[in-house]
C-alpha cells in the first residue's frame, strides 16, 4: 500500500513537471500551428535561472521567481525575435525553435560544464511527511500544488479575460479573429510569454525534483510534453492536465513494477493506442 | 460615383499560382446597399477576401480615402468595416455571448438593437455557437457587424446562403434596418433580395467586372441578367420572394 501511495504522489509530481510543459506547448501549438521545440531550451533557461540565484543565497522562492521571470522574458524575445519575423515561413519557423533547442543547451554547457550541478535544496523541502504509511518527499508536493494553480489560473485567463477570449477564438480560427479587427499577433506574444512562465517554472521546480540541473533536463522532459499534448488534444489545456495525470502514473508504475525503462516504453505504446481510438486526443477542444 | 466610400480597381488574386481575380472594379456608394453578383465561381468571395487583406492582392483598393494595399486585415477592418463571411465564421466552441463579445470595438455596443432584431440570440446567450442551428449562426454574423455603430462600411457574402425561408425574411428584414445606418456591400444569389434591398450593383464574370450599374436596372432587363447571372427563369417575374439559389458547395473557405 505504501509503495502503491508513494508511486502515485511521485507520478502525480512527475505528471505536474510534464503539464507546466504542456500547457505552454498546447496553446502556443493551438493557436499558432508552432510546433515549438524550443520548449524545453525554456525550461533549461529557467532551471539554470533557478539555480543560480539559489546558489547566490537568494532563497528558493525568490530563485523560482527569478528563473520564471527570466524563462518569460527568454520566450517573448523568442517569439519577437525569430517567431514573428517567420510568420508566413512556418517551416523556417519551425527549424528557427529546432535551432534555439539546440543552442541553449550547448551554451549551458559551455557556461557551466556538460556535467549535473547540484541544486540547493532548501531544508524544509528536502524532507518527507508520512501520507497513508506511506513516507513521501515534501517535494512532491510542491510540484502538485504549483501545477494546479498554474492550472487554475490559466483556466480563469481563458475563461474570464479578454485576452482569453481571444486566445479561444484563435486557436480555432485565426484568420476570422483578424476580420474582426483584432491584432492577434498580440495574443502570439502572451501565448509565449505564458508558455515561457511555465515551462521555466518547470525548469526550476525541476531542479528541486532532481537535486540537480544539467543541460539535457529540457529536452528530456520536452519530449513527454508532446506527448502529453498530443494525448490531451492539440490546444486543449484541460486535456493536458488530464493526460499529465495518465502519462506520470504509467510512466512511475511500469517503471516500478517491470524493468526501469519500460515505463518510458509504455507510455509511447499508451499514446499509439489513443490516437487509434481518438485521433483528435481526449478532448480535442480547448480550455 | 466620384464619390465612393469603397473604391476597388484592378484588384487581382492569386492562390496558389492560379489566377482568380484578373482584374475587378468596383464601387460601393457611401449609402445603401450595393450587390455584388456572379455565377458560382465568379470570385465575389476572393474580391471580398481581397478588400479585407485576407488574401494577397495586387490592385487598388481605397477606403474612405485611404489606399488600403499592404495594410493587415485587423488595421483595415479597425477603420470601420464589419465582414459576415461566406462560412459564416462563427467561433463553434464559444458561446453565443463570447462571439458577441469578441466583435465589440465600440466602447458602447448596440446590444439592444441586435437583440431586437434576433431575440433569439439572447435567449441563447449561453449555448455554444457550434451547437446553433445555420440560421441562428447567421444571426451571430450579422449582430456581430451591427454592434458596433462605428462600422462604416457592412460587408455580406451570402448571409442567405442554405437558409429557411422564414430565417431568409428575418436576415432580409435586419440588413434592411442596418442599411438605413451603414452602407452595404452585399454578395447574394437570391434575386428577390437583391431587388428588394440593392440600390446598385456589379457583376462579376471569370475573375472580371462584367458589368455595374443600377440593381433595377439590370434585373429588369431579362436578357441581361439571364447572360451575367445565368439565371435560368426570367428575373423579373420569379414568385417565390426568398426562393435562395442552389446551395453552393465547396470553396468555402
Ligand atoms: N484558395 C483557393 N485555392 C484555389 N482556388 C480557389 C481558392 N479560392 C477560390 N478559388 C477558386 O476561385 C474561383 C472563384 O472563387 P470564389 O469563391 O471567389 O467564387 P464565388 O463567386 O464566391 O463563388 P460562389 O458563388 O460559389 O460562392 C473558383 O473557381 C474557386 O474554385
Ligand atoms: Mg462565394
Amino acid at each position: 500500500m505504501s509503495t502503491v501511495v508513494l508511486l502515485s504522489v511521485t507520478g502525480l509530481g512527475l505528471g505536474a513537471l510534464y503539464f507546466l510543459v504542456a500547457s505552454g506547448l498546447s496553446l502556443i501549438f493551438g493557436l499558432m500551428d508552432v510546433l515549438n521545440f524550443a520548449h524545453g531550451a525554456l525550461l533549461s533557461i529557467g532551471a539554470y535561472a533557478t539555480w543560480w540565484a539559489a546558489s547566490h543565497s537568494f532563497g528558493y522562492p525568490l530563485a523560482l521567481l527569478f528563473g520564471t521571470a527570466v524563462g518569460t522574458l527568454a520566450s517573448v524575445a523568442l517569439e519577437l525575435g525569430l517567431i514573428r519575423p517567420l510568420y508566413r515561413r512556418p517551416r523556417e519557423q519551425v527549424l528557427a525553435t529546432v535551432g534555439v533547442g539546440l543552442a541553449v543547451p550547448a551554451l549551458l554547457s559551455a557556461i557551466w560544464g556538460a556535467d549535473a550541478r547540484t541544486f540547493p535544496v532548501p531544508a524544509s523541502l528536502g524532507g518527507t511527511f508520512t501520507l497513508l504509511g506511506a513516507t513521501v518527499p515534501v517535494d512532491r508536493l510542491v510540484l502538485i500544488g504549483a501545477a494546479l494553480v498554474v492550472l487554475l489560473a490559466l483556466k480563469a485567463f481563458l475563461g474570464r479575460t479578454r485576452h482569453g477570449l481571444v486566445v479561444r477564438a484563435g486557436v480555432e480560427d485565426r484568420a476570422m479573429v483578424t476580420a474582426l479587427g483584432i491584432d492577434v499577433r498580440r495574443a502570439f506574444t502572451l501565448v509565449f510569454a505564458i508558455g515561457g512562465a511555465a515551462a521555466a517554472l518547470a525548469g526550476g521546480l525541476a531542479g528541486l525534483y532532481f537535486g540537480s540541473v544539467d543541460p539535457t533536463q529540457g529536452s528530456s522532459l520536452l519530449i513527454f510534453g508532446f506527448v502529453v499534448v498530443v494525448m490531451g488534444g492539440l490546444g486543449s489545456v484541460s486535456g493536458a492536465a488530464v493526460a499529465c495525470v495518465v502519462v506520470g502514473l504509467v510512466q512511475q508504475f511500469a517503471n516500478y513494477y517491470s524493468t526501469a525503462g519500460l515505463g518510458d516504453l509504455s507510455v509511447v505504446v499508451l499514446l499509439a493506442a489513443l490516437l487509434l481510438v481518438r485521433p483528435s486526443g481526449l478532448t480535442g477542444r480547448l480550455a | 460615383m466620384t464619390s465612393s466610400l469603397l473604391s476597388v480597381r484592378g484588384l487581382k488574386v492569386v492562390v496558389g499560382g492560379r489566377h482568380i481575380l484578373h482584374g475587378v472594379d468596383l464601387d460601393v456608394a457611401p449609402v445603401g446597399v450595393t450587390a455584388l453578383l456572379g455565377r458560382n465561381g465568379a470570385g465575389k468571395t476572393t474580391t471580398v477576401r481581397g478588400i479585407l487583406g485576407l488574401v494577397p492582392r495586387t490592385g487598388s483598393v481605397i477606403y474612405d480615402g485611404l489606399e488600403t494595399n499592404g495594410l493587415t486585415t485587423h488595421r483595415i477592418v479597425q477603420r470601420g468595416i464589419g465582414y459576415v463571411p461566406e462560412d459564416r465564421g462563427i467561433f463553434a466552441s464559444l458561446t453565443v455571448a463570447e462571439n458577441l463579445r469578441l466583435a465589440e470595438r465600440d466602447p458602447d455596443p448596440a446590444y439592444d438593437l441586435v437583440h431586437e432584431l434576433f431575440p433569439e440570440l439572447r435567449q441563447r446567450a449561453r449555448q455554444a455557437a457550434g451547437t446553433l442551428s445555420g440560421g441562428q449562426q447567421q444571426m451571430v454574423a450579422i449582430g456581430r457587424t451591427l454592434l458596433n455603430r462605428s462600422n462604416r462600411l457592412v460587408i455580406a457574402d451570402e448571409p442567405t446562403k442554405g437558409l429557411a425561408p422564414r430565417v431568409v425574411t428575418e436576415v432580409a428584414v435586419a440588413l434592411e434596418r442596418a442599411a438605413q445606418a451603414v452602407p452595404i456591400l452585399l454578395v447574394e444569389q437570391n434575386l428577390a433580395l437583391v431587388r428588394r434591398l440593392a440600390d446598385h450593383c456589379a457583376v462579376l464574370a471569370d475573375g472580371r467586372t462584367a458589368h455595374a450599374g443600377p440593381a433595377a436596372e439590370l434585373l429588369a432587363d431579362a436578357d441581361k441578367s439571364r447572360t451575367l447571372l445565368g439565371v435560368g427563369r426570367r428575373a423579373d417575374t420569379a414568385p417565390a420572394p426568398v426562393a435562395p439559389a442552389a446551395p453552393a458547395t465547396g470553396g468555402d473557405h
